[in-house]
């Protein structure tokens, strides 16, 4: 089994929500605040969701798609946001630029509904992240397999999802471990390809789990 | 001004491996490391009764462990004192009130004899709700201190007289803490989101031998072999329970049960009794309907009433965020409830439980479900889930630990 030089270093993160000064109650609203709400919003609204209701693999892909349906009933516009897969961004750049467009594009071509109120506010909120690094760390994918059966679903969160954005990567904390410390590549491919979607924070672990089972034989 | 008796820490963070894992406890571990000694004071009105002392007694006894120095005060008012504060409770709700200015008077002169008696100079002070809000007025600037409003309370729609007079107050602190976005308000200080919690190994939660609720049942004349639908809370009009004792009536016309209404009293709250007398007149002679009034302190009665309960109900008008709810949710129990205050944020409607609007669409959703007990059975169960991620204890004293690194942070 091969040793890496470079350790992972497992960490765990706390997060606060912080609840910022916007809301919108139509979709137009939704779409002013878009453009100017702060990064951590975004963030919030997007990768978080998948942090607070992992536990749910049904309706719950973002924030925005989620108020949509349920307090606007628009479920084109519902279906559009909650088609946004946060793995295909580098930046929050990126994903606040293809939100807007969605959402303007509804704008567009129903200014009438556009106008409508919700039946309750969408309340804009951000995050405060908490980083302290955990006293173990791993070298070999054995001592990896053990360090991650350790983790809390929020160190997990950390590692799996919300690192794609502090890497500006199409990857996770582990792909890029695997590829760069381990020369693993498959193996980054692989986990990195474990749907974040359709699993639970605990299933997307186990097939992690399975993964690494099968790489060290 | 007194220091409660806090409940003996039989409680101790390995104990809630079982049911979190090790990993969520030595998480604690982790991030409390850096804030070994730190001091924190947390001062609320009333020992006993209502959520916010049961959140303290079981959350100071974590906190100490985790190596916090950790105390607890209650403030001492008058029943003049009482009877302003909850005049203003209800204000901040919403409900109509016509402010005196000697209402004020007496307010800012218990904020002041109590702050006489205390020191205050801990490194994070957390002052609970609007009650001792004034104690801001004893922050010493010179110190390195952190200062935090909690407020339980929903201040969507809060009288302006009262909130204009609060303001003022709340502004001048380091942060605010909310338990639901739209209780948040237009202020020049961060505001937190934070879900209140409950104790999964309190008596008030944890498991129950199934005789024990039996003999509960029995003492309260209840049949434990009829559906059982059940409202806990204090007896308080923004509870609703004349509109939970109509949506019964409408149930019952198509399934045969039993309505429970149980609350507890609260040492600062004088409106209970009469609140009870008018639930007792309405329910009138219906057998079916158990209208119980428990000691503040009865948290077994409680737990069995809720795990022997078909569906539980929480029809509030206003809420805080009615810890009710989570504690049925985390006994996998399908709950009908109110969309208002903290509520929707236990009960993801059609994914953890049902809301409802009306004394109809009351109604309307406990029919479905007593239809339905196999969608019953999922919401329980996806409630359960909700519970142990987002509204237990650990989870309330993970994010004091965070928010107070946080400012630590900030200060340095």
């Amino acid at each position: 089994m091969s040793v890496s030089a470079q350790p992972f270093q497992f960490a765990t993160a706390a997060y606060l929500t912080r609840v910022e000064n916007q809301r919108a109650t139509t979709v137009t609203e939704l779409l002013e605040c878009l453009k100017s709400a702060s990064d951590g919003a975004i963030f919030y609204h997007t990768f978080q969701t998948l942090g607070r209701h992992h536990f749910l693999t049904e309706g719950f892909s973002n924030d925005f798609a989620q108020w949509t349906l349920a307090a606007l009933n628009q479920p084109e516009l519902a279906e559009r946001l909650g088609s946004v897969d946060i793995r295909d961004y580098l930046s929050i750049a990126e994903l606040r630029t293809d939100l807007c467009r969605m959402v303007g594009e509804f704008c567009e071509d129903h200014s009438r509904e556009a106008q409508n109120s919700a039946f309750e506010p969408f309340y804009f909120c951000q995050t405060v992240e908490v980083v302290q690094p955990l006293p173990w760390d791993a070298r070999t994918l054995a001592g990896f397999r053990a360090g991650l059966e350790r983790l809390s679903h929020a160190s997990f969160y950390y590692h799996f999802i919300a690192s794609r954005l502090r890497l500006q990567l199409r990857t996770n904390d582990f792909s890029n471990w695997f590829q760069t410390a381990l020369g693993l590549p498959q193996l980054a491919a692989t986990a990195d390809r474990i749907d974040i979607y359709t699993n639970t924070l605990d299933t997307a672990r186990r097939e992690l789990v399975e993964l690494v089972d099968k790489e060290i034989g | 001004m007194t220091t409660p008796a806090i409940e003996k820490a039989s409680c101790q963070l390995d104990q809630y491996v079982p049911l979190l894992g090790a990993a969520e406890i030595d998480e604690l571990r982790t991030l409390a490391k850096p804030l070994e000694g730190s001091t924190v004071e947390m001062v609320n009105s009333t020992a006993v009764g209502g959520g916010v002392a049961e959140i303290l007694t079981r959350i100071l006894p974590l906190m100490r462990e985790l190596g916090l120095d950790a105390r607890w005060q209650v403030m001492e008012g008058g029943p003049e004192f009482f009877e302003v504060t909850k005049a203003f409770h209800n204000a901040l709700h919403g409900s109509a009130y016509q402010v005196r200015p000697r209402d004020f008077e007496i307010f800012l002169d218990y904020n002041q004899r109590n702050r006489q008696r205390l020191a205050l100079d801990a490194r994070f002070v957390v002052i609970h709700d609007p009650q001792p809000a004034a104690f801001i007025d004893s922050r010493n600037a010179s110190a390195e201190q952190t200062w935090i409003w909690r407020c339980h309370i929903d201040l969507s729609r809060p009288d302006p007289a009262v909130w204009n007079f609060l303001e003022p107050y709340v502004a001048r602190y380091d942060g605010a803490i909310f338990s639901s976005p739209e209780f948040s308000r237009q202020l020049p200080i961060p505001q937190y989101l934070f879900y209140p919690s409950i104790d999964p190994l309190s008596d008030k939660n944890r498991d129950l031998d199934p005789d024990f609720i039996e003999d509960v049942l029995a003492g309260f004349g209840i049949d434990p072999r009829r559906r059982i639908i059940t409202q806990i809370s204090r007896f308080d009009r923004l509870k609703d329970p004349i509109g939970v004792l109509r949506a019964y009536r409408i149930v019952k016309r198509y399934f045969d049960c039993q309505l429970v209404l149980a609350g507890g009293g609260a040492s600062d709250d004088p409106e209970g009794s009469e609140v009870l007398a008018e639930v007792v007149e309405a329910a009138g002679k219906d057998p079916d309907v158990h209208i119980l009034e428990l000691p503040p302190a009865a948290p077994l009665e409680v737990n069995a009433l809720q795990r022997a309960s078909t569906i539980v109900v929480q029809k509030s008008l206003r809420e805080g965020f009615g810890l009710t709810v989570a504690e049925a949710l985390w006994k996998k129990k399908p709950v009908v409830a109110s969309a208002v205050g903290g509520i929707p944020t236990q009960v993801i409607h059609k994914h953890t439980g049902m809301l409802a609007h009306s004394v109809e669409g009351t109604a309307y959703q406990i029919r479905f479900l007593l239809s339905h007990p196999e969608i019953a059975q999922r919401l329980g169960e996806q409630g359960y889930e909700h519970v142990r991620e987002n509204f237990l204890i650990t989870g309330n004293v993970k994010r004091y630990l965070t928010l107070f690194l946080h400012s630590a942070a900030c200060n340095a």
